[in-house]
């Protein structure tokens, strides 16, 4: 019996740290869902709403996004509990498919683009290494291309953004196993 | 593919002076059954002392031995040293199972002036087939060496040689990272730095003529495709538009250079006249189109498109109205081919399950062979002759090059001391 509470609470532990975890950015490979057109009602609600909260079954209950706040101003980008904080989005192998969190932490950083005209940002698309280089060129390139379409949708301009296709050439994660390559699969937003 | 006992080539480079230049380590690691046995008498020098790194006998034999066509003997293991044509005692040559034998001399004179002879004998018939004599200097023994090695390999095999030529690669070492285009001969020595950056190098390949080399560097934070002429050290910028700029790819009549370029929203191929500088959009689809290589007409290309869903390889012709015919239908990821200069072979990375490996298709039969045990091997690139496939490899973590002979059955690995290696490029010609 003692053994089964102490698992348990372990259990509750690690949910515990998984979903902290969680709010300070979107996961490779995330598997939870969200309901994106809820999420994009929360956005709209207003400058400095929190998007959904733990138990209370919010906009983003079971999102990796849970919890975090919403704001547009101008150091927004810099606040750790931002939604704009997530600058790193992760893909699956040989795809540039968005998933819907990526699509809602996207539609945030388009807002914020659109309403600071004076910002600009750097989309750096980035492969794993596997596949040919130059191939990874090209899939780096429509990785940062669609969310880019997602920017120019929420109202930022083309001129804010420049887009750098660097492939399989600067891995954030060394290594040659798929704990490297899902890290390396992604594309940064880098506000300059 | 039989598996060989691994052998290592005697050919350990020293050091050279310019630290920056690592030299590459060749190491044959399969294959040498079935190749000629050729017995390499070393040179005698004549006056003079031997030179440092330009052993003629031993640079054939290393060219020799790296085609997988020729099994030199050991230096240790040779049954005599002859010298002049008439101290060759053909029947003990036969009996041992040589089938032929290069005898040779270097001769200094004049002061950096060198008189280098060599004849090559069929040990059978007991007669000579080849004989040349060459000048040469200090600075040019390596390069007659490699000439000796084309000559007789030509001789023998039918195929022009290839040894007298050079290779463009890409090096990364250090930390932050610093990249590096380098140009070198065929077996690794002269390296020369063309270009050294903090941001990527990638994608070098040679002119027809050996002459220039254009690659795409990241240097000002976005890519740009650049010709380098390796003569006169100057640089020339061909390709900077909006979105990526990548995978050039020079025509055998050298008047066009192929491309990649996304200014248009998305990845498509380009071809840029190198005359005019007029710019030509050949794809057009909403897939990924990338890496072209040129059929030796310079007429139609082969290029990877996703355009099936997964990346496969397609040739096009350059005639307007022209539509992509699929190549290859095997597996799930078939990209960036390099074409033999007989048109009959692609070379190109094959993946499946998780493991990239180079393979052929034959152009005649559509016939497909795998030629390497991956896991992440990319970067074909057919030597001038066709014979062998220069490539990319990792070995215990680290990027090196690696050969592979275009029958599979003969592999090498060129690895840099000191940092990574990749993306070689094999030159057609010297100049």
């Amino acid at each position: 019996m003692k053994i089964i509470t102490m698992k348990s609470s372990m259990f509750a532990l690690v949910m515990a740290l998984l979903i902290s975890g969680c709010t300070t950015g979107v996961q490779p490979d995330s598997e939870t869902g969200v309901d994106a057109g809820a999420g994009a009602e929360g956005g709209e609600s207003g400058v400095g709403a929190t998007v959904g909260t733990i138990g209370e079954g919010g906009a983003f209950a079971g999102s990796a996004l849970e919890g975090m706040t919403i704001s547009y101003e101008k150091n927004a980008i810099n606040d750790p509990g931002n939604v704009l904080s997530i600058k790193t989005i992760y893909f699956a192998f040989d795809s540039s498919e968005l998933s819907e969190d990526d699509v809602e932490v996207i539609k945030h950083h388009g807002k914020y683009l659109a309403l600071n005209s004076d910002a600009t940002l750097r989309l750096e698309g980035h492969t794993d290494e596997r596949g040919t280089r130059e191939y990874n060129i090209a899939l780096a390139d429509r990785r940062a291309q669609s969310i880019k379409k997602l920017l120019l949708f929420q109202g930022a301009s083309s001129s804010q953004i420049t887009i750098i296709s660097y492939g399989e050439e600067k891995p954030a994660a060394l290594g040659h196993d798929e704990a490297a390559w899902k890290l390396n699969r992604r594309a940064e937003l880098v506000y300059e | 593919m039989t598996v060989m006992n691994r052998w290592i080539l005697l050919f350990f480079v020293a050091c050279f002076s310019q630290a920056a230049n690592a030299v590459l380590k060749i190491d044959i690691t399969e294959g040498i059954e079935g190749a000629t046995p050729i017995a390499i008498i070393p040179f005698q020098w004549n006056s003079g002392t031997r030179l440092k790194d330009s052993d003629i006998s031993e640079i054939v034999s290393s060219d020799l031995a790296r085609s997988g066509k020729f099994s030199p003997v050991a230096e240790k293991s040779l049954l005599a040293r002859p010298q002049r044509p008439e101290d060759i005692h053909f029947k003990t040559w036969r009996v041992a199972g040589v089938d032929h034998l290069v005898i040779g001399s270097v001769q200094m004179i004049a002061n950096d002036s060198f008189k280098v002879e060599f004849r090559l004998f069929n040990v059978y018939r007991g007669e000579q087939v080849l004989g040349y004599s060459f000048n040469a200097t200090s600075a040019t023994l390596r390069t007659t060496a490699h000439q000796i090695s084309d000559l007789i390999f030509e001789k023998l095999t039918g195929l022009p040689g290839a040894f007298n030529s050079r290779i463009a690669y890409i090096t990364s070492s250090g930390k932050p990272v610093e990249y590096r285009l380098q140009v070198a001969d065929t077996d690794g020595y002269n390296p020369q730095t063309l270009l050294t950056s903090k941001e990527p190098i990638m994608s070098p390949i040679w002119s027809p003529d050996g002459s220039r080399v254009a690659y795409v560097s990241f240097e000002s934070g976005l890519s740009a495709i650049f010709i380098h002429d390796i003569h006169k050290g100057t640089r020339e910028k061909i390709a900077s538009f909006k979105g990526i700029n990548s995978a050039p790819a020079w025509s055998p009549d050298g008047k066009t250079i192929a491309m990649t370029l996304s200014k248009d929203g998305n990845p498509d191929i380009y071809i840029i006249s190198l005359q005019t500088r007029a710019l030509r959009r050949l794809t057009s689809h909403w897939s990924i189109d990338t890496e072209a290589a040129w059929m030796p007409d310079s007429k139609s290309l082969v290029f990877t498109s996703s355009r099936s869903g997964k990346p496969q390889l397609y040739e096009l012709s350059l005639d307007k109205g022209s539509r992509p015919k699929r190549l290859t239908f095997d597996g799930k990821y078939n990209a960036n081919a390099s074409v033999s200069a007989d048109g009959k072979v692609i070379a190109f990375v094959h993946g499946a399950n998780n493991s990239y490996k180079i393979a052929v298709l034959y152009t005649d039969t559509r016939v497909m062979q795998v030629l390497t045990d991956g896991p992440l091997d990319e970067s074909p690139d057919f030597a001038p002759n066709g014979a062998m496939i220069l490539y990319a490899s990792q070995d215990k973590g680290k990027a090196v090059l690696a050969a592979v002979s275009t029958d599979g059955r003969q592999k090498q690995r060129l690895a840099l001391s000191d940092g990574e290696v990749r993306e070689p490029s094999w030159a057609a010609k010297r100049k």
